[in-house]
């Protein structure tokens, strides 16, 4: 059984009296431990069909199935709940919150564990040592580069190790080598820690470091999934 | 508990707009304790009044003064266990002439007998009985002047022309917080004598009868009434209670003046914290959405936004409750002629936190509910 399974997926959204279609009769599967670029022109559907698969927007039709659990089937507070155990998200633009230090912020989804204090400080450390930023621990956003406030972003997507990590155009907002280390540090975490990777990206060359990439069109796929390089 | 410091940081993330709101809240609140002081201090003057003792005045008009031999009369009616009887003096202080205390011409041998709430030395008293120039002085009109045991006091009088000088020969002490220790009490009878040689002796203002038992108070005044009814003088008589009350309804609807300007305050307030909230919220919108996308539950949002607006709310409470208590106690303890009555309760620092913290609750309501709604999708394009 694949990891991610969606059949059908129709997305709709409604403007006054306008239906536009979004995405249309999507079939996708994600196996375990996957890396894969979603690509397109925008407007294309890419962005809409990763909020959907993070549980952020709801279909208008078809299913999404993640680790078994039929994801548009559960309630808001269910899927804040599933959201903050299987899901990872990482935003263009980082979206850290600027009164939190690197700390605080990669320890923002451990609020909603069990997890006592020592504990959190554990992971935190642990997320941040991954990413290469355990110096940096005290620093505010404002403090750290645009790759660094990136590297902090990926450590909270990280730190209570999800499923599925989900990242929108994640190198968009980045110099070239900026971008180069964060796509350096996400292949690491897919190969290294095992981690389930969809990528939303324009950039051919971040593209090539996922094993498929998959091409949406007027929210349609229009090319079936290829390998963008071997394994 | 481990949200607390993410509600603290987003609460002092604009210092400014935080301080300026707590402060428009103390000022608020110090206003409410303020008002509502002034309230319970009213209050308090009627309730202090002692249910045994009844005042005796001329029915026709407190400025009328009654005969001196109606004491003995008073004296001998039924249940009557102590007469004593004052005037009022309303001189000024010429030293401070927009200071106004009050002072009585009292008769030394009885006067403290039927006071027993004003406390004094024997030694004070027995000096205070000797000369006829002698006047007793509270402890926080005193402090005001800062007068002591043997400082010579003149004042200039006004009902009774001409300068009046007594010597301070005891400072009596309140037994509660709620009796007045800001009045000057010196001899009726150097007063008469003065009064007689310009013809006018033996008038007192108003006597004051103890009661051996207080339940009788209706009917002994009755009789008191009755006994001087069509003389040349007819008395008026009432408790102490109904007598104090007399003056403050004077002053009109004060307890209804002072609960709409507090409704007036507070509602000041609430709508500068809900303008606060909503402009902290609106522009968090995307924090908000980022929150939601770790896993926030909007229950947990709403409870994080009405945390904070709540924290605001009792923060200046705090401060505008424990603030108001401290510099009213000091002016009142200063002897402060506007404050000197004034004394701050504790029910009304409780009340008033209360309030800024339901306010507080209140105007972080509608953008807490505004933040549980919003559609994370849509904040994450908007922003």
């Amino acid at each position: 059984m694949s990891l991610v399974d969606v059949e059908g997926l129709r997305k709709v959204y409604h403007r006054d009296s306008l239906e536009i279609p979004v995405l249309d009769s999507i079939q996708l599967r994600i196996e375990a431990r996957d890396f894969l670029a979603l690509m397109g022109p925008s407007g294309s559907g890419k962005s809409t069909l990763l909020n959907l698969l993070g549980g952020i927007d709801r279909p208008t039709a078809g299913r999404i199935v993640i680790g078994g659990e039929d994801i548009g089937a559960l309630k808001s507070g269910a899927l804040a709940k599933w959201r903050a155990q299987h899901i990872g998200f990482i935003f263009q633009l980082y979206n850290l919150i600027p009164v939190l230090t690197a700390f605080g912020n990669v320890e923002l989804p451990l609020l909603l564990t069990p997890l006592s204090r020592r504990e959190r400080r554990e992971h935190v450390m642990s997320a941040l040592r991954i990413v290469g930023l355990e110096d940096r621990v005290h620093h505010y956003p404002r403090q750290l580069s645009g790759g660094q406030e990136q590297r902090v972003a990926i450590a909270r997507a990280i730190v209570s190790d999800p499923t599925l990590l989900l990242a929108d155009e994640p190198t968009g907002d980045l110099d070239s080598n900026s971008a180069a280390e964060i796509l350096t540090l996400l292949e690491r975490l897919n190969v290294e820690h095992g981690k389930t990777i969809v990528m939303v990206t324009h950039d051919p060359h971040a593209a090539e470091r996922a094993h498929r990439v998959l091409h949406l069109d007027k929210g349609r796929m229009t090319a079936a999934a290829a390998p963008a390089r071997s394994r | 508990m481990k949200f607390v410091g993410l509600v603290l940081r987003n609460l002092w993330r604009s210092k400014l707009r935080t301080g300026l709101t707590i402060l428009s809240t103390t000022v608020a609140l110090f206003l409410f304790v303020m008002l509502r002081t002034l309230v319970t201090s009213l209050d308090a003057s009627v309730d202090v009044a002692d249910a045994s003792r009844l005042v005796v005045r001329r029915s026709t008009s407190l400025i009328f003064p009654l005969p001196l031999s109606y004491k003995d009369r008073l004296a001998a009616v039924e249940g009557v266990t102590g007469v004593t009887w004052m005037n009022w003096f309303g001189a000024v202080y010429p030293a401070d002439e927009r200071g106004f205390f009050a002072q009585f011409a009292v008769d030394h041998e009885t006067f403290f007998d039927l006071y027993p709430e004003l406390l004094l030395t024997p030694e004070e008293l027995a000096a205070f009985k000797n000369e006829r120039t002698a006047c007793i002085v509270g402890e926080k009109l005193a402090r005001r002047y800062n007068w002591k045991p043997g400082t010579d006091v003149t004042l200039r009088g006004t009902i009774y022309p001409g300068d009046w000088t007594f010597t301070i020969r005891g400072i009596y002490r309140a037994r509660t917080p709620e009796v007045d220790a800001t009045t000057m009490y010196f001899q009726w009878k150097g007063f008469d004598e003065r009064m007689a040689a310009e013809d006018q002796g033996g008038q007192v203002g108003v006597y004051v009868i103890r009661l051996a038992d207080a339940n009788q108070s209706a009917q002994t005044a009755q009789r008191i009434d009755a006994l001087f009814a069509n003389s040349s003088a007819e008395t008026r008589t009432e408790t102490e209670k109904a007598f104090q009350l007399g003056f403050v309804t004077m002053m009109g609807n004060v307890r209804g003046a002072v609960r709409i300007l507090c409704i007036f305050v507070l509602s000041g307030f609430l709508l500068v914290a809900i303008n606060t909230m909503m402009m902290a919220a609106r522009e968090r919108t995307r924090e908000i959405a980022v929150l939601k996308t770790l896993g926030f539950p909007d229950a947990l949002i709403l409870k994080l936004v009405l945390a904070e607006s709540s924290l605001l709310g009792l923060l200046g409470g705090l401060i505008g409750c424990f603030g108001g208590a401290f510099v009213l106690g000091g002016l009142s303890a200063s002897g402060n002629a506007m404050f000197a009555t004034f004394v701050v309760r504790a029910d009304t620092v409780w009340i008033g936190i209360l309030i800024a913290l339901g306010m507080g609750l209140v105007s972080g309501l509608i953008p807490a509910i505004g933040a549980a709604r919003l559609r994370v999708v849509d904040a994450l394009r908007q922003a």
